[in-house]
């Protein structure tokens, strides 16, 4: 693109062609108010209050809209330009309110701030002004629109960006107001209650209820750190003040969710100061919980441990590490339980994702989403099957709402009515259970119609010719008759898909997560390999995880099998590097994995177990049958922030501390180690879990050196070659995506370049099977089959302590 | 064949005075007299003369009846189509003619028009495209399929024509930004979306000639590479949008649009989007985003719809007139013959309409740089009750108005603009001396203050703002610095805001302080209307000498304000009388005067 020379209150610069005059001003240094300008939303050039003067130019001009222009010569702060601003600003108060004695924004408003820069105190114009009745319906904010100046800025992101399309101008004229249609309160609308409306308002119109009598904006501090909810890991500021959390917002230097939040993050916080919180460790006695000192809690612990250990073998004790727990914990915990001698360690939560990382360790070798969120929006086809990320990880949707408007072609199978299915140029209405079929259909017509990428194949994949012979006419056949969808609707769909020059597939626990997952997700790297979509940049197979920290907690060993970084426990050097680190013998027996542990094989070893953040007998596939296992150990020691039914279970429960209330790091489902930062204290006698490791490590006699998690963060990232480059220095900003295999390197976007984990990428062929293979149901929260299938059993206990457990 | 056809105005003037049922009573009285079959009735197009309506024009004979009733049409099968004599009490009458006029062009109103973009109505049925064709329709179009795109542009740019929609802007220049935006999707628009108080140019065309704006939208698409159009129309033209259904149902039928055009390659569809009644819409950006189906706002320029218009797309936008002038040009010899009327700067006829004070409302079509002297006395018959002209907007809410002292102005873009008006759609709204220039202003910010979208501050909140104080003048409450405060928030207005719409709707507040200053003087200083339309700021009182006692005031009056014996002077009880106008109406010796609130003017004098 072409330079433009161009002068700015004398000052003469060079940008490149199609700059704004705005973004001119502001490369010099130069402010220029503006109340309706955001980077991310069209061009809007509502406000005027950024109209600059250009000479020779009739009228002022808007300076965010305008781009630059040859020899322009612009004066920023003129008279005329004062003058003109002064009267917007005088008009805009004519019809505001002047409240700003109580308001919550004063100081963070941003027409205070401009009337206070260009000394406009009242009003020269007096007349009618608004008077519009609160909209508090709802439990997350207030709305006064008497104080909105219609900037539009909420408009552009409701529909814009988040598509919910909840709110739009109404009317014209001096009554032009922002709402939802016909007038409806705002909690009778579309609203998903994401907040990005609140953080991107101007003036006091948006408040969160939670807020209010809380502080302004000098008053609270900000902690940067990370949202504690699903894989996605958004970027947020804790707004705290005075050990409480006031507020959050969204952090918009963060790669990941660029300033977006959901429901989740702007307002599920509230649980970390629920009067249910767990404040002191409690031990059984009699039948009943007794509060105790963390000395007799710990005690009681190692006199059981060691007691067990001594009668059974160190086998008989087993781990479960919660995907909610930082990779500190998740690292220090398998590191605690392999210190005492056994390899029983597993992340139960984890285990409804195991058709996924069953699928893609078949065919790549790795478990891991192949390509990074922040790709999404650069595909050039996406095809959504079974998935509604709306829902289950909304910034996942709003960036193929994006993508879509950069022009990616939407391709989305869906069997129940799901979210942005109204920008799919293929909208495939496919009947429940046949999305395996789908999938194999798709490769089918792309072998047929030879639209595969036969030179991909031939480099980077095996197996390609029983699979190609597996895809007969008939898997066409077939799949039209299950999936219920009409011949040219799967050929237009498919081809949209093999023509793309980067298509990339998502499907979101709805597809995975279910017992013919691990089918669905290996017909669908299959489809990725037959259209060398994977291990390139803008493609791959996106299959996200449900809680925060899924990916980090594999990544950190707490497996039964694997060290960290997938180190294969079964190997002397692997144990040997460890043992040398750790200085402990490591038993090269594989443990138990929680699976097997709940589905009765070798119940009858395991007698003592230690389950940090986990909560078996309230979810998964087999809930009852967990407790049952649980009821009928000899001890049983959990951490936990609340009372939940597995801790009612316990012989010890310790209480941990919350995501805000500790510091440690989270690896998003983008392979992304973000550094989450402590805000607040815990509440009472809580600790972090991996202080409660710690401690009670020493207890039983291990010696651990740890001032802080960024000591154990070292200490596994030398052991892990995936992290062996990252530090929490280097992640202060913004993370690192793994492989980062030494300090200068800068991080991997997206996986399996040049070589997939396994060498070669491997095509199974899959048989389809005539008839529905389960029903497939995304909005349910658990693993219950027919019943439950997305897992967020953990996010569901913050969840159900707080007011998001009022969303509809 | 038909012995005679006759043209009733079925437009939407006509309708409203009752043709609909002159029709009906027409087709009784032939069925009658058995001769329903000899003649063709057409309910066709404007002939412009609303002021007289409901009109027939019978050919070949050209005879031009006016103010029809029900009740005249026996008469007229009876004399005139069964006698052969024509009827003389149903032709045009009035004070400028000597004689009962028969013929149009006997008729002052039509004598300085020109039809050209009005070339058909009222006398094709606009619902049979073959009475377009067989008036040379649809052969600008054939021809320009043989040129090239930019030669096409070329010719439009070279015979003159500016927007017909306001603004002027050169409409060959405008096709070749299009032609030369990449791109391989281009749409047409045609704004159709007339929505200035007292305008109807665009109604008229569409409704009596609606195959002229698919061919200048062919003509259009052709010369930009467009394969599909749209006609913004807005619902409250239901006559025009069934009239442009039609008519897009019989091109595509003779495969005038549709796939490869009179087998050349060249594909053109046209839609119709119905506006919802927004006057924003007018502006073209809002219109596009209405299309679109978003709520009709305006965006900033650049990027202009040339570049990045209807869903993104390089997109021309031309108002209904400038695109029924298209086929004109188009048409051999056409550029030659078109800019042979008008002005150096201001080429070709200009249709206005008519409103206001004058005698002859109605449309009329006349060519640029004829004086508004021409205009309002000539072709407007002058002033409604002989009062005196004051002055006339032009341009609607978004111009100015032109005062007495400049009768002589020529119309043209360029005059226009330069006397603090605008040429605008072609609205005239004519007003006399009763007429007060401050509730005027009032009157066209009220209309923008409602009609403003909403989206930029200064339009929103400062004509709010100016309406108030406007408000606050007639009122009595007028401060002196209030005119200052206008004048300067006025300019903010235009200097700030986002669209035309705003940029322009201080206008007429500006120019009537521009040449009527000492009227709002008159409001603020003096608490005095003389005009005698703010009901706060005057009084009616009767000329005691001039008073004979006819008692039509007293018996009229609807509060019993008048008091007077008969043949005796009247009076006005002040404390009674609601300034309702009604006695000033009827006194037939012009002996009430409007005389200033609170002061014992001296009547007698």
């Amino acid at each position: 693109m072409s330079a433009v020379k161009l002068t700015i209150n004398g000052k003469e610069l060079e940008v490149a062609a199609g700059t704004t005059i705005l973004q001119a001003a502001k490369e010099l240094g130069i402010d220029i108010p503006t109340l309706c300008h955001d980077p991310e939303l069209p061009p809007n050039g509502a406000c005027r209050l950024c109209v600059i003067e250009v000479e020779k130019a009739r009228s002022l001009i808007a300076s965010c809209v305008t781009p630059v222009a040859p020899g322009m010569v612009v004066y920023t702060e003129s008279e005329r330009v004062v003058s003109a601003r002064r009267a917007i600003l005088s008009l805009l108060i004519a019809n505001h309110p002047l409240v700003c004695i109580t308001c919550e924004r004063t100081g963070s408003c941003k027409l205070q701030d401009y009337c206070y820069r260009y000394e406009v105190a009242d009003s020269e114009f007096v007349g009618e002004i608004k008077e519009l009745p609160l909209d508090d319906s709802n439990t997350f904010f207030v709305r006064d629109m008497n104080k909105c100046i219609l900037c539009g800025i909420c408009v552009g992101k409701c529909q814009e960006i988040v598509g919910a399309g909840a709110i739009d101008f109404t009317k014209r004229g001096f009554i032009t107001n922002v709402g939802p249609a016909y007038e409806d309160k705002i909690e009778d609308s579309t609203c998903v209650f994401c907040g990005l409306c609140i953080d991107s308002c101007p003036v006091g119109a948006l408040i969160p209820k939670a807020l209010i009598g809380k502080g302004r904006s000098w008053q609270v501090e900000k902690t940067k750190t990370i949202c504690p909810y699903c894989g996605v890991g958004c970027g947020i500021y804790l707004h705290t003040r005075d050990g409480d959390v006031v507020d959050v917002q969204p952090d918009f230097d963060n790669p990941v969710n660029r300033g977006h939040l959901c429901a989740r993050g702007k307002f599920g916080w509230d649980y970390l100061k629920n009067k249910e919180r767990l404040t002191t460790p409690l031990v059984r006695s009699g039948g009943v919980f007794v509060a105790v000192s963390w000395e007799e809690a710990l005690g009681l612990i190692v006199d059981n441990l060691e007691e067990l250990s001594s009668r059974f073998g160190p086998g008989a004790l087993m781990g479960l590490c919660s995907p909610k727990a930082s990779n500190e914990e998740s690292y220090l915990f398998q590191k605690l339980i392999r210190s005492l001698g056994s390899n029983n360690v597993d992340s139960y939560s984890r285990y409804c994702h195991a058709p996924a990382v069953e699928g893609m360790m078949k065919a790549f070798g790795g478990a891991a989403m192949t390509n990074s969120m922040e790709e999404l929006v650069s595909a050039g086809a996406i095809f959504l099957i079974e998935a509604d990320p709306l829902k289950t990880h909304p910034i996942i949707g709003y960036r193929i709402r994006e993508a879509v408007k950069k022009g990616a072609c939407l391709i989305a199978a869906q069997s129940e009515e799901a979210g942005l299915s109204d920008l799919a140029a293929h909208y495939l209405q496919i009947k429940p259970g046949s999305a395996v079929a789908l999938a194999a259909a798709f490769a089918a017509v792309i072998l047929e119609e030879k639209l595969h990428d036969l030179e991909f194949i031939n480099k980077r994949t095996e197996g390609f010719a029983a699979y190609s012979s597996s895809l007969g006419p008939e898997v066409v056949h077939r799949a039209l008759k299950l999936t219920g969808i009409s011949e040219e609707q799967l050929r237009s769909a498919a081809r949209a898909f093999a023509e793309a020059k980067n298509a990339a597939i998502v499907s979101t626990s709805g597809g995975s997560e279910q017992k013919s997952g691990s089918r669905l997700v290996t017909a669908l790297a299959n489809l990725a390999l037959l259209t060398g979509n994977v291990g390139r940049e803008n493609c791959g197979l996106y299959l996200p995880y449900s809680e925060n920290n899924l990916q980090g907690s594999a990544d950190m060993g707490t497996l039964p099998a694997v060290l960290t970084g997938y180190q294969p426990l079964k190997e002397k050097t692997v144990r040997d590097k460890f043992a040398r680190v750790w200085k402990v013998e490591l038993s090269e027996h594989p443990g138990l994995s929680a699976a097997a542990l709940f589905s009765g094989e070798g119940k009858k070893a395991v007698k003592a177990m230690l389950l940090m953040g986990e909560n078996p007998a309230a979810c998964g596939e087999n809930n009852e049958a967990a407790a049952e296992v649980l009821r009928n150990l000899d001890f049983l020691v959990v951490q936990d922030l609340f009372m939940t039914e597995t801790a009612m279970l316990a012989d010890v429960i310790l209480p941990a501390a919350g995501f805000a209330e500790k510091t440690g790091t989270y690896t998003n489902v983008g392979r992304r180690v973000q550094l989450n930062r402590a805000a607040i204290d815990p509440p009472g006698l809580a600790q972090p879990d991996w202080a409660i490791l710690a401690e009670l490590a020493g207890w039983l006699g291990i010696e651990w050196k740890y001032e802080s998690p960024e000591d154990i963060f070292a200490e596994m990232a030398a052991l892990t070659p995936q992290y062996a480059g990252i530090s929490y220095e280097r992640i202060a900003g913004v993370g690192l995506q793994w492989p980062c295999p030494h300090p200068e390197h800068p991080g991997s976007k997206y996986l399996y370049q040049g070589r997939f984990l396994r060498g070669l990428g491997l095509f199974i062929p899959i048989s389809i099977i005539d008839q529905a293979e389960l029903p497939l149901r995304y909005e349910e929260s658990c693993c219950e089959e027919g019943k439950k299938v997305l897992c967020s059993c953990l996010s569901d206990s913050m969840r159900n302590h707080s007011v998001i457990s009022r969303l509809k | 064949m038909y012995e005679k056809h006759l043209m009733i105005c079925g437009a939407t003037g006509c309708i409203a005075s009752g043709s609909q049922s002159v029709e009906e009573a027409l087709i009784e009285a032939l069925e009658k007299y058995k001769i329903r079959d000899k003649y063709r009735l057409v309910m066709g197009g404007c002939p412009g003369f609303c002021e007289v309506g409901p009109i027939i024009v019978v050919y070949p004979d050209e005879v031009f009846y006016c103010r029809l009733t029900p009740q005249d049409m026996a008469e007229l099968v009876e004399q005139h189509l069964v006698g052969g004599e024509i009827v003389e009490r149903l032709l045009y009458k009035g004070p400028d003619v000597d004689a009962p006029a028969r013929f149009f062009d006997t008729i002052p109103f039509y004598t300085k028009q020109i039809f050209n973009v009005l070339r058909n109505s009222g006398l094709i049925d606009p619902e049979i495209i073959d009475e377009y064709i067989m008036r040379g329709g649809y052969s600008a179009f054939t021809r320009a399929l043989d040129l090239e795109p930019a030669a096409i542009c070329a010719e439009v740019k070279e015979a003159g024509l500016r927007g017909r929609g306001g603004a002027g802007f050169s409409t060959g220049l405008k096709w070749e930004f299009t032609l030369q935006a990449p791109g391989a999707k281009k749409y047409v628009v045609c704004n159709a979306d007339e929505g200035d108080p007292g305008a109807f140019m665009d109604r008229s065309i569409l409704e009596g000639d609606p195959h002229a704006i698919l061919e200048g939208m062919l003509i259009c698409g052709r010369a930009i590479g467009a394969d599909e159009g749209y006609i913004y129309c807005r619902a409250e033209y239901p006559l025009a949008i069934k009239r442009l259904k039609i008519a897009i149902e019989q091109a595509e039928k003779y495969g005038l649009l549709g796939q490869n055009i009179l087998a050349s390659n060249f594909n053109f569809k046209v839609n119709i989007k119905e506006g919802a009644g927004a006057f924003v819409c007018g502006e073209e950006t809002a219109l596009l985003a209405s299309i679109e189906g978003k709520r009709g706002m305006p965006r900033p320029r650049p990027p202009f719809p040339a570049q990045a218009g209807l869903f993104g797309k390089p997109t021309t936008i031309n108002n209904v007139e400038t695109l029924a002038n298209i086929p004109l040009i188009l048409k051999i010899g056409g550029v030659a013959e078109f800019s042979a009327i008008g002005t150096e700067g201001s080429k070709g006829t200009k249709v206005f309409a008519l409103a206001g004070k004058i005698r002859n409302t109605g449309l009329c079509e006349v060519p640029m740089g004829i004086t508004i002297k021409e205009i309002i006395y000539d072709v407007g018959g002058g002033i409604k009750g002989g009062r005196a002209f004051k002055a006339v907007q032009a341009g609607g809410p978004s111009g100015g108005c032109i005062p007495a002292e400049l009768l002589d102005l020529p119309i043209d873009y360029d005059s226009l603009n330069q006397a603090g008006a605008i040429m605008g759609s072609g609205g005239l709204v004519v007003m006399d001396e009763r007429t007060c220039m401050v509730d005027l202003a009032r009157y066209f910010l009220s209309f923008t203050q409602k009609e403003s979208c909403g989206k930029c501050t200064p339009c929103r909140e400062g004509t709010k703002r100016m309406l108030e104080i406007l408000n606050r003048i007639t009122e009595g409450e007028g401060k002196p610095e209030d005119l200052d405060t206008l004048d300067s928030l006025a300019h903010s207005i235009k200097d700030s805001s986002l669209c035309g719409l705003g940029q322009t709707c201080p206008n007429p507040v500006l120019s009537t302080i521009r040449y009527f200053r000492d009227e709002y003087e008159e409001h603020i200083n003096d608490q005095y209307c003389r005009s005698g339309v703010c009901k706060a700021l005057f009084n009616y009182r009767i000329d005691q000498k001039r008073c004979t006692g006819c008692t039509a005031c007293s018996r009229v009056c609807p509060v019993t304000a008048i008091t007077g014996e008969k043949k005796e002077a009247h009076e006005i009880i002040q404390e009674l009388c609601t300034r309702c106008g009604s006695c000033i109406e009827k006194c037939s010796q012009d002996c009430i005067l409007i005389t200033p609130v609170g002061r014992e003017a001296d009547v007698s004098s």
